[in-house]
């Protein structure tokens, strides 16, 4: 088989590293050789498999060394539960440098080195919340991931962001091979979530490849720095992971995605009942002047 | 003055490094060293290719430097565009004295300064929508160009701009050849790391260009020259030699070179590699990938001509052979004369050397040629391999430095006292205000070619005229006042 690569997107704080974890375990169990790039400079997207919060990131170990060149392969990489392979890109603290760079130059030491050896099935990229710049681009570029998994929920903040990701990779879509793969959605309880978020898949002209519903196993396994699959195999949540694992193992619905303007968008969730009609009057009046009239 | 012992070289190197503090001291120990011909690997003695030290005024380049300046600069017929903020191109425009064959402006563009002068706005946005512009626009007004080159200053890296994508499309529209290279300067510890990326980028988006293509008809003596960036005409110079051997020359890298040479290389049947140290990478890679052998030579004084030209000569039949005993009588009755003319006046002179890519070793035989002696060399870049290849070269005790510091050079050179110093530019003026005669082994003091038998007597005539010349007699250094009753000569200095 040969190897494929995946990008996992989606707004901050919205579940993609806990996500992306599970279901590199259950791939992983399926019988699958993966290795987890993490790309954000917080360096927490291998923690459940590691036990442990990567120390060894690349651009840590490079700044230790002077440069990213003084580095070997297995300075960084490290295996985890049932031998996922884990690298953290890393990079600096909130506030300086560049993190954007420090994934640049992760991924071009990766390849060079050749960590992406012809034993991988997959490998799945974990990037920080927003692309910000060209540098959390990166994992999209051509001769990289070539699918985009962007996790989402029924809230408005992250259907915007998926459907700002969408627009990102219409240009990259355009000039190389990278496609949108499908929605995951991290169930965050909001009313007729599944039905939005496969509205919204099928706007951006892509499917929900799979709703995760919200189980307190979850945060009991993160406590213990594990997956869920590892945890607690046999708990209800961990079968959900499998069967999204099955269903990307098994996709073949690659798009070039179709974004929708905001008007669409607002249209769409009050079509769902999330927001209510825009009432133009009362735009930019304040309470006092409402008092008034 | 007669040499330093290897005990007097080794206290010479504690006492410089005596003033620097602990970890500069720690750091700076590694890379100086006294030489011993005994020893085969140079890693027992010496350190190269690590960072730096802050504030010890090092005479290195950038990544930039590396790939720009040294290896696609030279190639005439392409427009390497300075990608990024316009100093980086503007400051080193022509600065190399690469010649070539052309007119300027019209189908060659060496001396060019193409740049896509970034601004705030450009970092905010990204510049690949400009960068897409610019090279149409080069193509609407110089339509002539082979191919283009995009060369990546350092913000280029920092903001994410994917050049590679916006090539591949200007490569399908323009139907040129168009070469992203990601030269950022911040890339290494010195120009080395473009050299290397430079060559990649050759391996990723050039070499393979012809494969399949068997259109170019091919000779059992076809060479290319890799390594010579023509400085002065050195790569001329050198090309007659093995043409009138019998070899045929199908691609000279990279000075006075073209994009279509380098896309034929991958036909010839051997590598002729001069400077080593920049472009035995691509070398490499061709000797894995098409199986062709190379082989390092140096043109530089009649020994090693006439050395290296039988070695060459030995990889090929007997034709060439002969062509070469035939190469070497023939110039036999020049160089002697100028040997007889020189080194009577250069005889027993001692010179120090500080400079790139394969000076620091290739020159020690032309100077022994006219009977001087290098008593101290060092690379600006070097990395061990070069060190190896440098340690049987030098005399034993003599000095080695890597990365030398502004200090460290100039305490060698007042203990050491040579007759010349070969370095660059920086160094220059200060050593010819220190009264001792100063060639730049860079640029060849706007003067050259010193490659081959033509080069040679170009290179004893200039160190001729440097150390011999009177007006060193004239120059009344302050620190010598006392030794000096004319101190009025000092004052109108």
């Amino acid at each position: 088989m040969a190897l494929r690569q995946c990008a996992i997107y989606g707004k901050g704080g919205i579940g993609k590293s806990t996500t992306t974890q599970n279901l590199v375990s259950a791939l992983a169990e399926l019988g699958n050789s993966v290795m987890i790039v993490g790309c954000d400079p917080k360096a927490d997207s291998t923690r459940l498999i590691l036990h442990a919060k990567a120390q060894t990131t690349i651009m840590s170990l490079a700044a230790e060394a002077g440069s990213v060149e003084d580095l070997e392969l297995e300075d960084v990489l490290k295996a985890g539960y049932r031998g996922i392979k884990c690298v953290e890109s890393g990079g600096p603290e909130p506030g300086v440098g560049c993190a954007g760079r420090g994934v640049i130059t992760a991924i071009n030491f990766l390849e060079e080195e050749g960590a992406y050896d012809d034993e991988l099935d997959f490998v799945f990229y974990d990037v920080l919340g927003d692309v910000v710049c060209g540098g959390f681009a990166m994992p999209i570029r051509e001769n990289k991931a070539q699918e985009i998994y962007i996790v989402c929920s029924g809230e408005m903040m992250a259907m915007y962001a998926a459907n700002n990701i969408a627009k990102g990779i219409v240009k990259y879509a355009n000039s190389g091979s990278v496609r949108l793969a499908g929605l995951i959605c991290n169930s965050r309880e909001t009313a007729r979530e599944d039905e939005l978020i496969s509205a919204l898949a099928a706007k951006l002209g892509t499917t929900m490849i799979h709703f995760v519903p919200r189980d307190n196993v979850v945060q009991r396994a993160e406590i213990r720095r594990m997956t869920v699959i590892e945890y607690e195999p046999g708990a209800k949540q961990a079968e959900e992971y499998r069967q999204l694992a099955t269903k990307i193992r098994d996709n073949k619905n690659f798009v070039i995605p179709t974004p929708i303007t905001m008007d669409e968008l607002e249209e769409l969730m009050m079509e769902f009942g999330i927001i209510d009609d825009v009432d133009e009057s009362i735009i930019g009046v304040t309470a006092a002047a409402e008092a008034v009239a | 003055m007669a040499a330093l012992t290897r005990e007097e070289t080794e206290a010479l190197i504690q006492e410089v490094l005596e003033v620097y503090p602990e970890q500069a001291r720690k750091d700076r120990a590694k890379h100086l060293a006294v030489n011993d011909q005994s020893l085969e690997k140079s890693n027992k003695c010496i350190t190269s290719n690590r960072k730096s030290q802050p504030g010890t005024m090092t005479i290195r380049g950038c990544a930039y430097a590396g790939s720009k300046g040294v290896v696609w600069g030279p190639i005439k017929d392409m427009i390497h565009i300075s990608h990024g903020p316009v100093g980086c191109g503007q400051y080193s425009r022509a600065g190399r004295r690469n010649y070539y064959v052309g007119t300027t402006g019209v189908n060659t563009f060496g001396t060019m300064n193409f740049t896509s002068d970034f601004q705030e706005k450009d970092i905010v946005f990204g510049g690949d929508k400009k960068l897409a512009k610019i090279m149409h626009e080069i193509e609407q007004l110089f339509p002539l160009n082979k191919g283009i080159s995009i060369q990546s200053e350092c913000p280029i890296g920092l903001i994410g701009d994917d050049i590679e994508a916006v090539a591949k499309k200007a490569n399908k529209e323009i139907g040129k050849p168009v070469v992203p290279v990601r030269c950022e300067g911040f890339r290494g510890v010195s120009q080395s790391l473009g050299h290397h990326i430079a060559n990649d980028a050759i391996r990723d988006w050039v070499l393979e260009n012809r494969d399949g293509d068997e259109s170019f008809p091919t000779t059992p003596y076809d060479v290319a020259v890799i390594g010579d960036y023509n400085i002065g005409g050195d790569a001329w110079a050198s090309r007659t030699l093995l043409e009138e051997m019998g070899l045929r020359v199908v691609a000279q890298w990279s000075g006075d070179g073209t994009i279509a040479e380098m896309e034929k290389t991958p036909k010839v049947k051997l590598n002729l590699i001069h400077c080593y140290r920049s472009m035995n990478y691509i070398a490499r890679h061709m000797e894995e990938k098409y199986k062709i052998p190379w082989i390092e030579y140096n043109f530089f004084g009649p020994t090693k001509i006439a050395e290296s030209l039988r070695k060459i000569a030995a990889l090929f039949d007997e034709t060439i052979q002969e062509g070469a005993e035939r190469v070497i009588a023939k110039y036999q009755s020049e160089y002697d004369a100028v040997i007889a003319k020189y080194k009577p006046r250069l005889l027993g002179k001692r010179v120090m050397l500080y400079v790139g890519g394969l000076r620091p070793r290739h020159v020690i035989g032309a100077y022994e040629d006219l009977g001087m002696e290098v008593v101290g060399t060092g690379y600006e870049f070097g990395h061990n391999d070069d060190y190896d290849r440098t340690i049987k070269e030098m005399g034993n005790a003599t000095l080695i430095y890597d990365d030398v510091t502004g200090y460290e050079f100039e305490e060698f050179v007042k203990r050491v006292k040579p007759d010349l110093i070969g370095s660059g530019i920086k160094e220059k003026y200060i050593f010819q205000k220190m009264g001792i005669p100063f060639r730049q082994m860079h640029s060849w003091d706007y003067s050259g070619p010193y490659h081959g038998y033509d080069g040679f007597a170009i290179f004893a005539r200039d160190m001729d005229m440097t150390l011999n010349n009177p007006c060193w007699k004239q120059v009344k250094v302050p620190w010598k006042k006392e030794e000096s009753p004319n101190v009025a000569v000092a004052a109108g200095a």
